[in-house]
């Protein structure tokens, strides 16, 4: 009972999770020096998330020119299996299969959920606050691996064109040949010095599905719905965080992500940068 | 004579041409006829009816062994196939004709192979005279008595159900001579034929879970056994594989276009149902001397046996078509796609309001009381 009891707290990322015993006992360092990536805030272009309509019908999402209100600080690799498992070992991140029995492979299978536990016992392990990317935030740091995949408009009184011609988008997209985990680096560096985006692992992003309307020319969220995450890599998609080996679903096919994993942000340490960051989102949306 | 929905039907070159008398002798008096078969989901060239009478029909299957993938994870298996593909090519005749099925076995396959054609009449449906070693061929010619679609496939001895769910099973059609008919005997045509083989797979796991991979055939045959043998196959595919028929491999029709579709299944039952749409005539049985039921949700294919589906499309858009245990269909694969083309009627379906928020002074706040009197 106490064991249960014990492990169910962790399992809740509780803050109860002894870190001081177990940075003690385990010789390993939490995360592994992978050069950490800081990136200046610069401008880019960025097609907002979620699903968009215009006076009842779907449009495409917004083309926006942002620029991210301070440095942005980004794991240069997708987090590892060796990683994972030293927080699976601590009891704060739920266990997940390793199928080839490689440690130096970027960890998949993972939920938003398990992805999340990692980033808070990372911040308990090393007092550096950890968390998952903004969409926003992937973006800019993926640069020219970021995929823009707008589906053309079309006629409003014939919503059948709209998907034969988003399923025919979505089974033209080229997808990973190979569904098993590479080591970091396969799928080569971008311009911003991140190994593998866009590669065979998808990222969790820690931002909502939203619905937006554009009616009236005002821009306005109807629906903001958490349990379902933006994940980004070779396109985008929409994943239910619970989720840790993607398919594709009902009669949209297309091609789903082919692995779930993830990499981290460091929260910028300024308390005010931090409410900044946190708040990002809305703030974006209103330049 | 090629009609004009013969000339729409199927991708492949038509090739009716009349054959000089091949190995088997000659003592029916009858013209012949030789067919290229193509691979599914088409179907060769035929006539719905015939004016024409009884002929011989001349076919050939070749089995080929060979290893394929049938999933997107890669998981390959040794299959074992009529003419290279799962399910091997449909065979159209119409009733009255003979078919005259030269079986063939390249040496360069391991095993011996038959065929059992439901289809036919005696010697365990053919099984019995077409027993083929590597190397060999054997010709069968049997009558088409009943007009209806149905199962064939190999039966070895010893080894039955292993062959046919390693890929080794296709369809006959036997059309009656003046067409297809309503209950009332009215004529019913189709533009398109989509030929859909259903295969559940057996495909043994290591100890860590991983799919098993065999240098041979034969080296895969205990284990794969032991895996039938529990009855829950690892994956269930229409046409060889997971996919084999959506995204770019997806079907196609037009509003307006009455398609056939025949699905097969040598195994095991299976309900295939068209998501959006219906069957508008379904002969469940698929034997065309019964009427055909109308207006069906899903039907009901026995295992060894193919139905027959007519559907004329009102409305554009993506269908599925799938096998309606739906664990069967999303999670172990048996699902295709049906691109069709066309003009949205407003009047079948109009989304009146799109997904919003829910008005507070409207469904949110119905007053309780009203329901309980």
């Amino acid at each position: 009972m106490l064991i249960l009891m014990k492990m169910k707290t962790a399992m809740l990322a509780g803050a109860l999770a002894a870190p001081i015993l177990a940075t003690v006992l385990s010789p390993a360092p939490p995360h592994d020096d992978d050069g950490a990536v800081r990136l200046s805030p610069a401008s880019f272009s960025y097609r907002a998330a979620g699903d968009f309509s215009r006076n009842g019908r779907p449009v495409e999402g917004l083309m926006r020119k942002l620029s991210l209100p301070a440095d942005l600080i980004i794991m240069k690799r997708q987090v590892t299996v060796a990683e994972y498992a030293r927080c699976a070992d601590d009891g704060a991140c739920p266990k997940v299969p390793v199928p080839n029995g490689s440690l130096d492979v970027p960890v998949v299978g993972v939920s938003w959920h398990d992805a999340s536990a990692y980033a808070a016992w990372l911040s308990r392990r090393t007092g550096v606050t950890y968390r998952l990317p903004t969409d926003e935030e992937w973006t800019f740091a993926a640069a020219e691996k970021a995929r823009d995949e707008a589906l053309p408009l079309v006629d409003p009184a014939d919503p059948a064109q709209a998907w034969i011609a988003r399923y025919e988008a979505e089974s033209a997209r080229s997808k990973p040949a190979e569904k098993a985990v590479q080591p970091a680096g396969t799928f080569g560096t971008n311009s911003n010095g991140l190994d593998d985006l866009a590669g065979n692992v998808w990222e969790w992003t820690d931002s909502c599905f939203l619905r937006t309307s554009l009616d009236d020319g005002a821009e306005r969220i109807t629906n903001t719905n958490c349990g379902v995450r933006v994940v980004e890599g070779a396109h985008r998609a929409y994943m239910t965080d619970f989720i840790r080996d993607p398919k594709s679903g009902g009669c949209a096919v297309g091609i789903p992500p082919t692995n779930l994993g993830f990499r981290l942000v460091v929260e910028p340490s300024s308390p005010v940068a931090a409410a900044f960051s946190r708040n990002l989102a809305k703030l974006l949306r209103r330049t | 004579m090629l009609t004009r929905r013969t000339a729409l039907m199927g991708a492949a070159i038509a090739a009716l041409m009349i054959a000089a008398p091949a190995l088997a002798a000659d003592d029916l008096k009858l013209p012949r006829e030789r067919v290229e078969l193509v691979a599914p989901p088409f179907v060769h060239p035929h006539e719905q009816a015939t004016k024409a009478g009884p002929k011989i029909v001349e076919f050939k299957l070749t089995v080929q062994e060979k290893e394929v993938v049938i999933d997107d994870a890669g998981t390959k298996f040794h299959a074992m196939t009529f003419n290279g593909s799962m399910p091997g090519p449909m065979m159209v005749v119409h009733e009255g004709d003979y078919m005259e099925l030269t079986l063939v076995n390249p040496a360069t396959n391991s095993m011996p192979h038959n065929i059992d054609l439901h289809s036919s009449t005696g010697a365990l449906g053919g099984g019995a005279l077409t027993k083929v070693n590597p190397g060999e061929q054997a010709v069968l010619r049997w009558k088409a008595t009943r007009p209806g679609v149905f199962v064939y496939h190999c039966a070895p001895e010893g080894m039955v159900p292993w062959h046919v769910v390693s890929g080794m099973h296709g369809t006959v059609m036997v059309l009656p001579r003046d067409g297809l008919k309503d209950r009332d005997g009215k004529p019913l045509h189709y533009d398109k034929i989509f030929y859909i083989g259903e295969n559940d797979l057996y495909i043994p796991k290591d100890e860590n879970g991983k799919y098993k991979t065999y240098d041979t055939v034969g080296e895969s045959y205990a284990d794969t056994t032991e895996v039938m043998r529990k009855l829950i196959p690892t994956h269930v595919v229409f046409n060889g594989r997971v996919g084999a028929l959506t995204g770019k491999n997806a079907l196609t029709a037009k509003v307006g276009e009455t398609v056939m579709i025949v699905h097969s299944q040598a195994n095991r039952d299976t309900r295939p149902h068209l998501i959006g749409g219906h069957g508008d005539y379904v002969w469940e049985t698929g034997k065309f001397n019964n009427p055909p039921e109308k207006d069906l949700e899903t039907w009901l294919v026995r295992g060894g046996s193919a139905a027959a589906a007519l559907y004329t499309f009102r409305q554009p858009g993506v269908y599925a078509y799938l096998n309606h245990n739906l664990i069967e269909a999303f999670e172990l694969g048996a699902a295709a796609h049906i691109k069709v083309e066309g003009k949205w009627s407003d009047d079948l379906m109009k989304q009146v309001s799109p997904p919003g928020p829910i008005p507070p002074d409207k469904l949110g706040a119905a007053d309780p009381a009203t329901f309980s009197r």
